[in-house]
């Protein structure tokens, strides 16, 4: 792997031991993947943060790192609301610990908002064909699909090296080659809203890590697209897909159609929406996975409005996202819904004390039985403030 | 003898060579206290990595395992160096993170030339393993 003289000083040493323990990160993984250079990076998102993933021993290692980072970082979402964990529930000692780690990436310079959709920030305004470092599964899916930005699904330590240098290694996804579809989806019916996710977490699993290029009826929103990409990096490993006319690199390239091609039937989504019918009251309703837009913030306003929910209901977004739509935020918590901001219903542990959960996330229905022992039944947004029971309407 | 290989993680340290056919998950399969392997379905099952010259394929499992080798450090009883057949991402990171130097590629097939309890210096700053016997 060639790198430039500067590079070469960083790696010995010269600008102290976190920046040489970064770079050895970036190299050892290029040289792993066999990339030719290092290459810059516009943003990183950097994966590590709850307190239930890394322990006391990732927390030491962030402690320990000094240095800022050089381009804009941001942080996955964290185990718990930073501002409200107490009214989640959340253990005292677990939140002081949780506190210490988002601290010490301060520390690093790093903008402390736990979102998984760093895309509605400022200063994350990724366009096509920029190179970045971001670590959550379904950002990486949405900058890389839905965008046409190029990232390759980093670790938390990777990220964090990529954004304490401002570069990462060139291989993966960075390269044109490595974006091309092995495998195409046919869609034999229109969708609509929930049943994206539905087709996501159905597809995930036949497609694995591979790229794949979809070909469908309709034209999904950018929110429809976050959610069938998200839930495929949930139920497979899907980091980039395209759709014939609709993405912007399938747009640009005419990519020549793959030999293997897999078909989804309307039968197989309604399926999803059937699954664990047999629980007829779930006891939680969480929606926001990934993080709402501020467009579905404002549809779950308008569904909710004037309504007095009877159940527990969290919607999930970015801090930044619930800050620069405070009127929604009011519309949406008079209902008794709550606005949970830096975590979601799969990363934190306030999910675990629930025995039966509805989503209209298809990552959330691949992670919420395994990850939290929680049943969960799958529902468009308006089944989800149906099943959260309306106590009085005016 | 001396045996050129590929540096993934810088460092110099010499030990016992603990060899497994197996992968490792570090996550799951080794207790990051002790540094004991208790995983039953493993080769190395109820056996101490701590400062062995630990011979094995490559990693496997979730990411945290780079966080599980750096708790293994922190409580000495980390590998003192680790040789790979073919490096990936979790180990590499995790031996980094911890300056636990790492090697793999070796121009000679590790499992042919190596037996527990040889004695070997691992210098993956200058690329070479030494075997002292």
């Amino acid at each position: 792997m060639y790198l430039t003289p500067e590079e070469e000083n960083t790696l010995d040493g010269e600008y102290g031991r976190s920046l040489q323990k970064a770079i050895e990160i970036l190299v050892a993984l290029g040289d792993i993947y066999g990339a030719d250079r290092l290459i810059p990076v516009k943003s990183a998102q950097i994966a590590g943060v709850s307190y239930k993933t890394i322990g006391d021993a990732g927390l030491e290692w962030i402690s320990d790192l000094e240095g800022e980072v050089r381009i804009p970082s941001v942080l996955n979402p964290a185990g718990m609301d930073i501002a409200r964990w107490d009214e989640m529930g959340i253990d005292p000692f677990f939140a002081k610990k949780q506190q210490e780690i988002i601290e010490a990436y301060a520390r690093l310079g790093i903008q402390t908002k736990c979102t998984c959709t760093p895309y509605y920030l400022e200063g994350f305004d990724v366009r096509m064909d920029d190179h970045i470092a971001w670590s959550e599964s379904s950002a990486v899916s949405y900058a890389n699909s839905v965008i046409g930005a190029r990232t390759n699904r980093e670790g938390g330590p990777s990220a964090l090296a990529a954004a304490l240098v401002g570069k990462t290694a060139n291989y993966g996804y960075h390269l044109d080659h490595m974006r091309e579809p092995v495998i195409a989806v046919e869609i034999d019916c229109h969708l609509e809203g929930a049943d994206y996710g539905a087709l996501g977490y159905i597809a995930g699993k036949d497609i694995g890590s591979r790229v794949a290029i979809f070909h469908m009826k309709d034209i999904p929103s950018k929110d429809e697209m976050k959610s069938l990409g998200a839930a495929m990096a949930a139920s497979g490993a899907v980091a980039l897909y395209h759709i014939e006319g609709v993405t912007p690199e399938a747009v640009r390239n005419k990519f020549t159609r793959p030999e293997e091609t897999i078909t989804v039937e309307r039968k197989q989504i309604d399926d999803v929406y059937e699954a664990n019918k047999e629980i007829d009251s779930t006891e939680i309703i969480t929606v926001g996975c990934p993080h709402c837009s501020p467009k579905e913030l404002q549809e779950i306003a308008e569904l909710v409005d004037g309504k007095k929910l009877r159940k527990e209901m969290w919607v999930c977004t970015a801090r930044e996202v619930a800050q620069r739509h405070p009127d929604l935020v009011r519309k949406i918590e008079k209902s008794g819904a709550k606005i949970v901001c830096d975590t979601c219903m799969v990363v934190s542990p306030a999910a675990n004390r629930y025995s039966s959960m509805t989503v209209n996330s298809g990552k959330a229905l691949a992670y919420v039985p395994s990850m939290c022992k929680v049943a969960a039944r799958y529902a468009t947004i308006a089944d989800c403030i149906k099943e959260a029971g309306v106590l009085d309407e005016n | 003898m001396r045996i050129n290989c590929r540096t993934i993680s810088r460092g110099v340290a010499e030990g016992e060579v603990l060899l497994t056919h197996d992968a490792i998950s570090f996550l799951g399969n080794v207790d990051p206290e002790t540094g004991i392997v208790v995983e039953p379905q493993h080769e190395l099952y109820g056996q101490s990595i701590g400062g062995r010259i630990l011979v094995f394929p490559h990693g496997k499992g979730s990411t945290v395992g780079s966080y599980v080798i750096y708790q293994l450090f922190k409580n000495n009883v980390a590998p003192a160096a680790m040789i790979n057949l073919e490096s990936e991402p979790i180990v590499a990171v995790g031996a980094i993170i911890s300056g636990i130097p790492l090697v793999d590629r070796l121009e000679k097939d590790p499992f042919g030339l190596l037996k527990n309890g040889d004695r070997v210096v691992v210098n993956s700053t200058d690329a070479f393993v030494m075997i002292k016997k």
